[in-house]
């Protein structure tokens, strides 16, 4: 499985086969307490890096989740809407948002690795 | 601007608990433990939830005359209140507007007040003001205020205290749970049946302990408190209710005394007798939205549909109801569209989101008769 690469918005990022999945990090979903809703973007949208593209909402609070690459939807985590939890219980894996065809991979490569993320996540705790 | 933020006298066994500590009204308050919203809220309806609420403001009202003074400043009938027995009342501002809600209780010798920690400071003085000779406001400061709820909350507590067992809904008495002197009230903020208990500062850590060690007992924070008072339909002070609100706009004309409505005496009595009258421009309502997506506060609520959207209110209060499994708000619309069922949009994003006028609570409350 290819690294996970992580944005300053709590994103994470992994690349295969010429395809991004985009989910939020697991210190995005701890913060947030326990998923109730979320909302995902059309597929054959096309996105600028930084676009709000989701919504994810807590009992307490809501929160955008960002494009962290420019590129076009091409698939939605269509099981997430009904059982939203999963953001909370696997949001590397099946809590992920949506898939993007990036515009430029190089975008992904410029995105923190995972001791970078802790470290940047850290400084915000 | 890093405001020193106050500590109630429980906050040890809050870090120790794992509270998530957020400012709230001045104090660190934990906004949840390890359990998360959900689970607590949850665990307060089918078991019992210890909330700390020492924020809250308590004072007594002492001295002859003391439940005519309180009058000077609040539509309720504060004299009617028989020894032992607490009632809900609102402060109201000079054009009718709502300067807090609180809770009174006669003591017998005394009333006892429970006032938001965010208004203590405005309700206390105005108050003193009004008071004449005679009789003295007493702030204690130096208490703690410990919510106890859900169904299990009674029968775990009575097995320390047994006089709880007997109190009616809004019941007063003062005893001792382990030794510790108490005042329990049969009251809450949740619509479940509960006491919360005032207790002296200093014994506090010991009896929140001592109830944390009953059976079904867990601690909660102010997130399920606020999930669990929005799904009983419970107004929150400067979401739902302020100084721009009166009474009657805010669905709470049960609180203004029957014997009020005919004296008109009290603060902002012209603009509440007005409304009754010819009824208000807008009213507090439910609001059921379709689906699963929550309206928070400042919502826009629309009507006319995407033909002639038209602003017609404003969520004041919107969540996910974990006990009801979908959202809940409430908000002020026009009175017109204020009927039970009728439909509405929310504008949440800027995109219209269904959503129906309903009655509340939204979950049926379960207090002790």
């Amino acid at each position: 499985m290819a690294d996970l690469k992580f944005s300053k918005d709590h994103e994470w990022v992994r690349l295969e086969g010429g395809v991004a999945t985009v989910g939020i990090t697991d210190h995005a979903q701890t913060a947030l307490g326990d998923v109730v809703f979320v909302d995902l973007p059309e597929v054959g949208r096309e996105v600028a890096a930084g676009d709000s593209v989701a919504v994810v909402e807590s009992v307490k609070a809501a929160s955008d989740v960002y494009a962290p690459i420019a590129g076009k939807i091409t698939e939605v985590n269509t099981a997430l809407p009904d059982d939203p939890a999963q953001v909370n219980s696997d949001p590397t894996g099946a809590g992920w948002f949506f898939r993007i065809e990036p515009a430029d991979t190089a975008e992904i490569d410029a995105l923190m690795d995972a001791d970078a993320y802790q470290t940047f996540a850290d400084s915000q705790a | 601007m890093a405001e020193t933020l106050l500590e109630t006298p429980l906050a040890s066994l809050h870090r120790e608990l794992g509270g998530k500590m957020v400012p709230f009204a001045g104090y660190a308050m934990p906004v949840q433990y390890p359990a998360g919203i959900l689970a607590e809220h949850l665990a307060c309806r089918s078991g019992a939830a210890l909330f700390d609420v020492s924020h809250m403001g308590q004072a007594e009202l002492v001295g002859e005359g003391a439940a005519g003074a309180l009058e000077r400043l609040t539509p309720a009938d504060v004299k009617i209140l028989k020894p032992g027995r607490q009632k809900y009342g609102l402060l109201t501002t000079e054009s009718g507007g709502i300067l807090d809600d609180f809770m009174v209780a006669n003591l017998g010798d005394r009333l006892f007040l429970v006032v938001n920690a965010s208004r203590k400071g405005v309700d206390l003085p105005a108050i003193e003001a009004v008071l004449p000779a005679g009789v003295r406001l007493n702030r204690l400061e130096d208490r703690a205020l410990i919510a106890l709820q859900g169904p299990a909350a009674v029968p775990a507590v009575a097995t320390l205290a047994p006089a709880i067992a007997s109190l009616g809904f809004m019941g007063v008495t003062s005893t001792e749970i382990q030794g510790i002197p108490v005042l329990v009230s049969r009251s809450g903020y949740t619509g479940e049946d509960g006491v919360e208990i005032s207790v002296p500062a200093g014994q506090a850590e010991a009896l929140a302990r001592a109830l944390l060690a009953l059976p079904g007992v867990s601690p909660a924070g102010l997130g399920a408190r606020d999930s669990l008072r929005l799904e009983a339909g419970l107004c929150l002070y400067g979401n739902d209710i302020d100084e721009t609100t009166s009474p009657v706009e805010a669905n709470l004309v049960w609180t203004v005394g029957k014997r009020r409505r005919t004296e008109w005496n009290f603060p902002g009595a012209e603009r509440v007798r007005e409304e009754l009258d010819n009824g208000p421009k807008r009213l507090r309502v439910g609001l059921l939205p379709e689906g699963r997506q929550p309206a928070r506060a400042h919502t826009p609520i629309t009507a006319g549909g995407a033909a002639a959207w038209e602003t017609v209110g404003e969520v004041t209060s919107g969540t996910f109801g974990p006990s009801l499994n979908g959202p809940c708000a409430m908000g002020y619309v026009a009175r017109e569209h204020a009927a039970d069922g009728t439909a509405l949009d929310l504008l949440v994003r800027g995109k219209p989101l269904a959503a129906r006028v309903a009655p509340t609570p939204f979950v049926p409350h379960r207090y002790a008769r």
